[in-house]
């Protein structure tokens, strides 16, 4: 499907040091609006702190990123308005223990964007149907599967109204029987046109839903082509190394 | 992980859920497994009992037949109040029986942790009452009513969360609730009354004593230092260097300090340095002594609380726009402070009971009253009956902190991970 070229995130040769270890070595990557972009890589080489870095949960040291024409600098105003335009998925869910599923959805809607109790609940309402649990609402996170916090971490940064959506390793901490249950979540996320980074090891699902796929080896970003292209052509030799590892278990 | 997605509870494999089987454990069976179960362990079990008898016998003997109990309803008055004037008494009661009301209200309204709290003071009065055999009829009197007011309070407030339409009901708790708020206002206003008023004669504070001043320096020092110590231990992980060095100096020059030399430097070095005709007065300032103290601890305690929520879920708030303050109100206090119920309240504990050394300041608390009494000659010196009684009410309140503690954690632990 053809996208317009209308960029929403560009990040320009981004370098971030951890002490004296160089995690990423000037990466450089636009998105546009509308585009899935999965990233993989061996473990180590900086795709996690990559899309860290575009919420500012990490901060980068040298380059320049900009999301949707604001520039993240150490400015907390400019921080705290991009992190509202970006839902983040993490590998270990994250959501509070202490709050049932429909406060956790509705936590940031009422606090952050200001918006009435009811009015809250009534989206998280739709966005449980959307992620195919209303039924768990009013259970505590404890007390659900993997899979299905999963699918309520998804719901909760959706009730953001974002933009973007980071995946990181959204399915890496799940039982094998749970992992399609949130793939098929995001499949639906990607049909309904949200630009989508997702950090993952699911090479059967970058290959469906990517626009294009990008290769990450220790702190650099080695290649990027659409999927077709980079699972039948890889250019790189590491690219073809880590692709026949990864096809062939 | 408890729930199963639906697509998997239902599989097509015949057979039935059986339940698990019932195991009836009878009363012989459990002697011999637990107490029994070796040669080793019925001797223990020999040994112990014969043990439990000889002190049992000696101290149920010395307590029917020896000891002289009327020691503790002579002086019962100032036990529980001091030198609060005997005419003004009724001040007293008219606190008690409105927090007698409130909390049978709470109890019938909300159930809960407040039904379980109603019903252990009600037994602790009930014990007390039983107890007092020997007391006039006009305290065992007053004592029921508190009784019955509570038992009343309670029927009330379930009544109308059972029955009531949905408008009366709200409107209790919100009476109810406004209640809790005006009560410590309300409470103090009457004990204290107002200088040169006429209806509520000022009674100073210097005049209280016993277990209401016990009381009073106990729950307004709990209710200062707890939101002291959470912002102490806020400040200790502030990034701006000013605020965290006060905060760690602070903390830990306090805790290395014993809370006697604290409630010295309160009593005898303050006055010195405060210009003269200045005074403040000796309750306030073994509060100020009890909260400050107490709040080090306090911070310590929630600072193992605050580390103890994971990293993973500060980031999870930051990425949905919470802001520092946000982030800490909403997801991170509330976590650290339900993990460290247990440590503070065995801090509160500790200081309920720590308020015994008041004598230094000197005010005269339900233990100081206690010796107080025993100075007279009357008595004989030392009474071994006046100190059991003592610490059975430290006990009982004690008892009362710990077991409601617990309740709180199992019915704050829901969502437990």
């Amino acid at each position: 499907m053809p996208k317009a070229k209308d960029p929403i995130i560009i990040a320009e040769d981004v370098h971030k040091w951890f002490g004296h270890f160089h995690a990423l070595r000037g990466i450089s990557l636009t998105v546009h609006r509308g585009e899935v972009v999965v990233i993989c890589g061996p473990s180590g080489s900086g795709k996690s702190t990559f899309i860290r870095t575009i919420n500012r949960l990490e901060e980068h040291q040298r380059g320049r990123i900009v999301v949707d024409g604001i520039e993240l600098t150490n400015d907390l105003k400019n921080i705290e308005a991009i992190r509202r335009e970006i839902g983040m998925v993490f590998q270990q869910f994250n959501l509070f223990p202490h709050l049932t599923v429909l406060q956790n959805i509705t936590l940031a809607p009422i606090w952050v964007r200001k918006m009435k109790r009811s009015e809250a609940e009534r989206i998280a309402m739709e966005l449980l149907e959307r992620v195919g649990i209303p039924e768990q609402a009013h259970k505590y996170p404890g007390q659900l599967s993997g899979g299905q916090q999963q699918r309520v971490a998804i719901a909760r940064a959706l009730a953001m109204q974002p933009k973007i959506m980071l995946f990181d390793e959204p399915t890496s901490a799940l039982d094998p029987e749970m992992i399609k249950e949130v793939l098929d979540v995001m499949r639906e996320l990607a049909r309904s046109g949200m630009t989508m980074i997702v950090v993952t090891h699911e090479m059967g699902f970058a290959r469906e839903v990517a626009d294009r796929i990008v290769f990450f080896d220790e702190g650099r970003l080695v290649e990027e082509a659409p999927p077709d292209e980079f699972f039948s052509n890889p250019k790189h030799e590491r690219t073809k190394l880590f692709l026949s590892q990864i096809l062939q278990h | 992980m408890a729930d199963v997605p639906a697509e998997t509870r239902t599989k097509p494999y015949g057979g039935e859920v059986l339940p698990p089987p019932t195991v009836r454990v009878g009363p012989l069976r459990w002697l011999r497994e637990n107490l029994f179960s070796s040669w080793w362990n019925s001797a223990l079990t020999v040994g112990a009992l014969a043990l439990l008898y000889v002190v049992g016998k000696g101290v149920l003997t010395w307590a029917v037949t020896e000891a002289n109990w009327a020691v503790i309803p002579a002086s019962l008055k100032l036990l529980l109040v001091g030198f609060y004037p005997e005419e003004e008494l009724g001040r007293v009661w008219a606190v008690l029986y409105g927090t007698v009301v409130l909390l049978g209200l709470s109890a019938g309204l909300w159930g809960g942790l407040l039904r379980e709290a109603a019903v252990l003071l009600g037994a602790g009065v009930g014990v007390l009452l039983g107890g007092l055999l020997l007391a006039g009829w006009g305290e065992r009197g007053l004592l029921g009513g508190l009784l019955l007011l509570l038992l009343g309070g309670a029927v009330v407030g379930g009544w109308l969360r059972a029955r009531a339409p949905v408008l009366l009901l709200r409107w209790g708790k919100r009476v109810v609730g406004g209640g809790w708020l005006l009560l410590p206002i309300g409470a103090v206003l009457l004990l204290r009354g107002v200088p040169g008023g006429e209806l509520w004669a000022e009674v100073p504070v210097a005049r209280w004593g016993g277990l209401l001043l016990t009381f009073s320096l106990a729950v307004v020092s709990i209710v200062l230092c707890f939101p002291l110590g959470v912002l102490l231990a806020l400040g200790r992980q502030s990034s701006l260097p000013v605020i965290r060095w006060t905060c760690i100096v602070y903390i830990e020059i306090v805790r290395g300090v014993p809370l006697v030399t604290v409630l010295f430097m309160a009593s005898l070095m303050l006055p010195l340095f405060l210009p003269s005709g200045w005074e403040i007065n000796k309750v306030l300032r073994a509060i100020a002594a009890f909260t400050l103290f107490t709040a080090a601890y306090v911070a310590e305690n929630v600072r193992g609380g605050l580390q103890s929520v994971p990293k993973g879920q500060i980031e999870a708030a930051q990425a949905l726009g919470l802001g520092p303050v946000l982030t800490t109100l909403l997801v991170v206090l509330p976590q650290a402070l339900r993990a460290v119920i247990p440590a503070n309240v065995g801090q509160f504990i500790a200081l309920f009971k720590d308020t015994s050394l008041v004598f230094i300041v000197p005010l005269l608390d339900f233990l100081g009253i206690a010796l107080d009494v025993l100075e007279n000659p009357k008595w004989g010196g030392p009474a071994r009956e006046m100190l059991l009684f003592v610490a059975l009410v430290y006990w009982f309140f004690t008892y009362f902190m710990s077991h409601m503690s617990r309740k709180l954690e199992r019915a704050l632990g829901v969502g437990e991970r």
